[in-house]
């Protein structure tokens, strides 16, 4: 019986490397889109949900999934999600990121 | 309690503060949050105050609240036995509250041992203990502790005596887990407090056993 | 408004392998694999509703169901024994099995 993947996070029972029994802190970065995550989904805003943030992280797609760590993909699929339920605009995020990288 | 993770390619001298973002190479993602949040705070939607006192929740938490309950559930068997019949009714008791999600308490015993895991993503019991480790979250753990969990508690060091099964829970829903690991032999001298100061995050998690002998002043690899 | 479970503790069930376009919390290993319900866990929103953004009414009935290594992998542990995995699953992703195992 041969069952198709249900995404990109579908992972139980594939074959993988060795597990790493270590853990390093977290940086400041990786605590502030978990907070950032949390208040956008709390009773006052309700603007998203857990839910949906999963299925925005599984339609990232197989190469993106693989190639970043876990608050990487949060922070992409917060941007999706904030876009398609515009809060922000893609524009404004890019011009925003241009900035940041041109001040440093 | 051992908190210190020692990471193998942490650069930073300092163990409680994560290191700030100024003067290192971010990454496009990193500026992605940045600009993300600076946006959401100039229109109002949050604000900073709100990040940090969200950060500071986060680093509240740690596994010493998942300590307190095992310990106390060795200490007191009523307790124990609410415990495991409802985790999440037993944990007000002590003061947590782990709703919307339940808490659902599995006990290793002499012939049953407990593990936990989230495949599809990385659901894990914040309220007692904290955010998971990055092996909690990795691929390759996520991968193969359903299928071949003897040997990936292997590579944590954890041999199962002959004789006692292992069953896999992985939280695909509303439920959270907590292994109940088994007090260790050799314990009946210590209070509640020293027990709860034995209870590593990761017997918690299912990957280790809970021991008296550790060396606890060592850097372990929790 | 919730419908009573359909099924109890220890009744066999079969995963349902449905190949279906939205976000869905049953993960594909134990898709047509067959186990039996360990506990009822409650009602609950749906989450394939909720991950669109709706209110995941109505709320629908969340059991955990027990696999047998052997049920699940072709190449369990030679030392598997009675190992079993337990996943929770909602109720229109469950058939009631024919005949008991």
């Amino acid at each position: 019986m041969s069952i198709a993947k249900i995404g990109p996070h579908d992972l139980g029972g594939d074959d993988a490397g060795k597990v790493s029994p270590l853990s390093r802190d977290l940086q400041w970065w990786e605590k502030r889109i978990d907070a950032l995550y949390r208040l956008l989904a709390d009773d006052r805003r309700m603007i998203l949900q857990v839910d949906e943030l999963r299925a925005a992280i599984e339609a990232l797609g197989d190469d993106v999934y693989a190639r970043h760590d876990y608050y990487e993909r949060w922070t992409l699929a917060l941007r999706n999600l904030l876009i398609a339920k515009q809060v922000l605009d893609e524009a404004e995020i890019e011009t925003r990121i241009s900035q940041l990288k041109q001040n440093r | 309690m051992n908190h210190s993770d020692h990471p193998p390619h942490d650069h930073s001298s300092h163990d409680h503060q994560p290191p700030p973002d100024e003067g290192r190479q971010l990454s496009d993602v990193q500026y992605l949050e940045i600009a993300l949040r600076e946006l959401l705070i100039e229109k109002g939607v949050i604000n900073a105050d709100e990040i940090r006192a969200g950060v500071e929740a986060l680093d509240a938490v740690t596994p010493a609240q998942g300590a307190r309950v095992v310990a106390r559930a060795w200490c007191d068997d009523q307790f124990r036995q609410r415990l495991l019949a409802d985790g999440s009714k037993a944990c007000i008791e002590l003061g947590i509250d782990i709703r919307p999600t339940r808490l659902v308490v599995v006990e290793n015993t002499d012939n049953w041992h407990n593990v936990i895991v989230c495949t599809l993503c990385s659901c894990y019991p914040r309220l007692l203990l904290g955010l998971p480790p990055d092996w909690y979250k990795s691929r390759e753990y996520r991968s193969r502790v359903v299928r071949e969990p003897r040997k990936v508690l292997a590579e944590f060091g954890t041999q199962l005596p002959a004789g006692v099964s292992l069953r896999v829970h992985d939280s695909t829903a509303d439920m959270r887990y907590l292994v109940l690991p088994r007090r260790p032999a050799n314990s009946e001298h210590l209070d509640e407090e020293q027990l709860a100061a034995l209870v590593t995050r990761d017997s918690m998690i299912g990957v280790t056993l809970v021991q008296t002998s550790l060396v606890r002043t060592q850097a372990i690899p929790d | 408004m919730t419908l009573a479970p359909k099924f109890k503790q220890g009744d066999p069930v079969q995963v349902c392998a449905r190949d279906v376009a939205h976000h869905r919390r049953t993960p594909s290993y134990v898709q047509g694999r067959r186990g039996y319900i360990e506990r009822f866990c409650g009602a609950f929103a749906n989450p394939e509703l909720l991950a669109q953004g709706r209110d995941g009414l109505p709320l629908i009935n969340l059991y955990r169901v027990r696999f047998e290594q052997a049920e699940l992998w072709t190449t369990a542990e030679v030392d598997a024994g009675d190992d079993s995995v337990d996943v929770e699953i909602y109720e229109h992703w469950l058939r009631q099995c024919d005949e008991p195992f």
